[in-house]
């Protein structure tokens, strides 16, 4: 049984509380004591409403909004799921960068009565920036426009649209309603004229991550040296394969030093083993007596990442302190923190059109494209060839806070910024 | 080879040894608080893993109710000393003494909320920075909004709307003095995710998870508590012997038992595949309070 990470999206009044409590309601993931406390608050209809569920926190009871992303759990004969449900209101884009930073899959959820709207748009582009090339477009209450074959084929039709004009993998578009159950987890005997899965089926079937394609990525998280009397001399590198695979006997490359070794061992769970992949935790011993610290990568001599102080990246600025040119922060590139400086803000992407503006500053919520330049040099890739290698956080030095999300976009001095203008193909 | 072949309980093991890592790496004085229940019982496993063959970079530390179950105190020691690892143990009911607090009245007087207390207290004895607990997101709707990693102010408390968001698996465990982090490595495990690992590894238990006989006070509600001289019985009291597990071990003044004659971690799997009652909800006293309790509670400092 296998694990699949899917972040929901949708506005307000899409319905996408009501959706992930009916995805917990249909499938029996939700325990009687928890369908009593819901039954104690039901609408004056009778219905229980599914959406309290996921609305945890007391200020979401109150102003019946979801502030926050949340998580929530859920197992089936087929799988384990971990939804993240991220709140769709235009101010908290962070919440969504941060939902899906983590996601396989996005489930972008429209109203059947209004289609694809302007936050169909930035939902999807969002998701599409942090990685994500798995999308279902859940058609939502389809009951409130008589369960119409046109209404959703119009809908899945401009979704294309959207999809081929950024260049993105196509999308599965599932009519449903979530307050009533029709194609949730069962199918429904409401849309005789659609014969896809319905939505839990097609979650239980699609492909989940991949992350052994990509090179051998691995960092230092921490330096195992017992120096006891049985093991005077033992040098364990411990980490979690970020990406790809190592063997015994491989030849690799310690960064930033560059000093080359070979796998002596690969230890797993208090065990030796021939080999590891992505994402297991392992310990990495190396033939040589080279100097090893926190923060240091270990990669493939052949494929090793790129070496640099300077770089270009795209951000999610996330602090409401505004970003200007000139600031210094620190990057926190997985287990490296490095202090860092952003030159320049090259320019703003519009979240609806990813149409390129130019911009003096950074506010909260805001995508901007920056150069940077960092202290030390790191060992990167680009987002695009590597989601762990190409991802890093910005932390404020003085209140310790996290203030952006960065993707690496050209790791070299060789720049390819685009000029201010409408969007090319996916590239921002 | 594909990742699809890793199992996800493998997926869950490396994201917490990866958590735990993290913690050793960004902190210099943090703590593995042990209750003795089977979530830091599944911590200490993959804490063996983390840093194996070198010691834990962390002591265990465990905060005392004075109202824990004997056999969990056994195991508790038993386990420590198996180990090898350092066990610090501080008395809730010599914060009482200390801090002159009131004991709770009532008739199942639980010291949970008081465990705040002495947590606070041996945080700034020790001067921890990290403190890793076995929370889980799924055990409770506030909790499901928590973060991985969790900054705490110098009282221990928690605010919603200020917390850090966390990106990928970067954890930014950055403070300033006095502040403090709470660190969830298993956040992402349910209840059966934690039986299934435990089941996996062939973890040992306390005994008292499993089906036993034991004499018990039925409460208003029809929930079960075992008889331990903390109760203040009355004598229109039902009590009856029944054979009963715990889900939870936490204070025995405030944990229910339920009816059941599992006696491995199969049958318990089984019993949880059916089980129609959530965890906190079948065993818990104090969480019924109101239905905002776990969030009142976090705020102040609670783990």
């Amino acid at each position: 049984m296998d694990l699949l990470r899917f972040i929901t999206c949708g506005s307000v009044d899409d319905g996408k509380s009501t959706l992930i409590g009916r995805l917990l309601y249909d499938s029996e993931s939700v325990s009687l004591d928890v369908l009593a406390a819901l039954e104690k608050r039901q609408a004056s209809n009778g219905t229980v409403d599914l959406a309290l569920l996921t609305d945890g926190l007391r200020a979401e009871r109150e102003q019946g909004i979801t502030i926050d992303v949340a998580y929530k759990y859920f197992t089936t004969p087929r799988r384990k799921f971990i939804i993240t449900d991220a709140p769709g209101h235009v101010q908290y884009t962070r919440n969504m960068v941060t939902g899906a930073s983590n996601a396989d899959l996005a489930i972008v959820l429209v109203d059947a009565r209004q289609g694809v709207i302007e936050q169909t748009r930035r939902h999807t582009l969002i998701a599409a920036l942090l990685g994500i090339r798995n999308f279902v477009l859940a058609v939502n209450k389809m009951d409130l426009v008589g369960y119409d074959e046109a209404v959703f084929a119009r809908i899945a039709t401009d979704y294309a649209e959207l999809t081929n004009h950024f260049n993105l993998p196509a999308a599965t578009a599932i009519p449903l309603s979530a307050l009533n159950g029709d194609n949730v987890v069962k199918r429904s005997v409401h849309l005789p004229w659609y014969v896809g899965p319905s939505l839990l089926e097609h979650l239980e079937s699609v492909p989940g991550a991949t992350e052994t394609a990509a090179p051998g990525r691995f960092q230092v998280q921490y330096v195992i040296r017992p120096q006891t009397a049985e093991l005077p001399d033992y040098r364990g590198y411990a980490g979690q394969i970020q990406s790809g695979q190592y063997r015994r006997g491989d030849r690799v490359k310690v960064l930033p030093s560059g000093l080359e070794s070979t796998i002596e061992a690969i230890e797993v769970s208090q065990q030796e083993v021939e080999t590891a992949a992505a994402p297991q935790a392992v310990v990495l011993r190396l033939r040589d007596d080279v100097d090893v610290s926190r923060g240091d990568s270990i990669v493939p001599l052949a494929e090793a990442p790129t070496l640099t102080r300077e770089l270009e990246a795209t951000l999610c600025w996330m602090s409401e302190q505004p970003l200007w040119p000139g600031r210094k922060l620190l990057v926190q590139h997985h287990s490296t923190l490095v202090k860092a400086a952003i030159p320049a803000i090259l320019y703003k992407v519009n979240v609806h059109t990813f149409a390129r503006a130019a911009a003096d500053s950074a506010q909260l919520n805001d995508i901007v494209r920056v150069r940077l330049k960092t202290a030390l040099p790191l060992a990167v890739d680009t987002y695009l060839e590597n989601r762990a290698s190409g991802s890093f956080i910005l932390v404020d030095e003085l209140t310790g806070d996290t203030v952006a999300a960065g993707l690496v976009e050209a790791a070299n001095s060789e720049y390819f910024t685009l000029p201010v203008g409408p969007p090319v193909a996916f590239s921002i | 080879m594909s990742t699809s072949s890793f199992d996800y309980l493998d997926r869950l093991e490396a994201e917490a040894i990866h958590i735990l890592r993290e913690v050793a790496g960004q902190f210099e004085r943090p703590a593995l608080l042990f209750s003795g229940g089977k979530d830091s019982i599944v911590l200490t496993r993959l804490a063996e893993k983390a840093f194996w063959p070198g010691r834990f970079p962390f002591p265990l530390v465990h905060v005392d109710t004075g109202h824990n179950f004997p056999e969990v105190l056994a195991y508790r020691d038993q386990l420590a000393e198996q180990l090898g690892e350092k066990l610090i143990v501080r008395q809730v009911e010599d914060t009482i003494k200390r801090q002159r607090l009131r004991e709770p009245g009532g008739k199942y007087p639980s010291r949970n909320p008081l465990q705040t207390y002495t947590l606070l207290e041996v945080i700034e004895e020790f001067e921890f920075d990290a403190c890793i607990g076995g929370a889980r997101r799924d055990e409770e709707k506030a909790r499901a909004k928590e973060r991985i990693f969790s900054v705490r102010d110098e009282f221990g408390q928690w605010d919603p709307k200020r917390q850090r968001p966390e990106l990928w698996n970067v954890y930014n465990g950055r403070i300033q003095k006095g502040e403090n982090v709470r660190v969830f490595p298993i956040s992402n495990w349910t209840e059966l995710d934690v039986w299934r690992y435990i089941q996996r590894e062939n973890i040992a238990l306390p005994d008292i998870y499993f089906g036993h006989e034991r004499r018990c006070v039925v409460l208003p509600t029809g929930q079960l508590l075992g008889l331990s001289e903390h109760l203040r019985l009355d004598e229109d009291d039902e009590i009856v012997t029944r054979q009963v597990r715990f889900r939870t071990v936490g204070d025995s003044t405030c944990t229910a038992a339920v009816e059941s004659d599992a006696s491995t971690v199969e049958d318990i799997i089984q019993d949880l595949l059916l089980a129609k009652v959530s965890e906190r909800g079948a065993t818990r006293l104090d969480d019924n309070i109101s239905e905002a309790g776990m969030e009142d509670r976090k705020r102040n400092g609670y783990f």
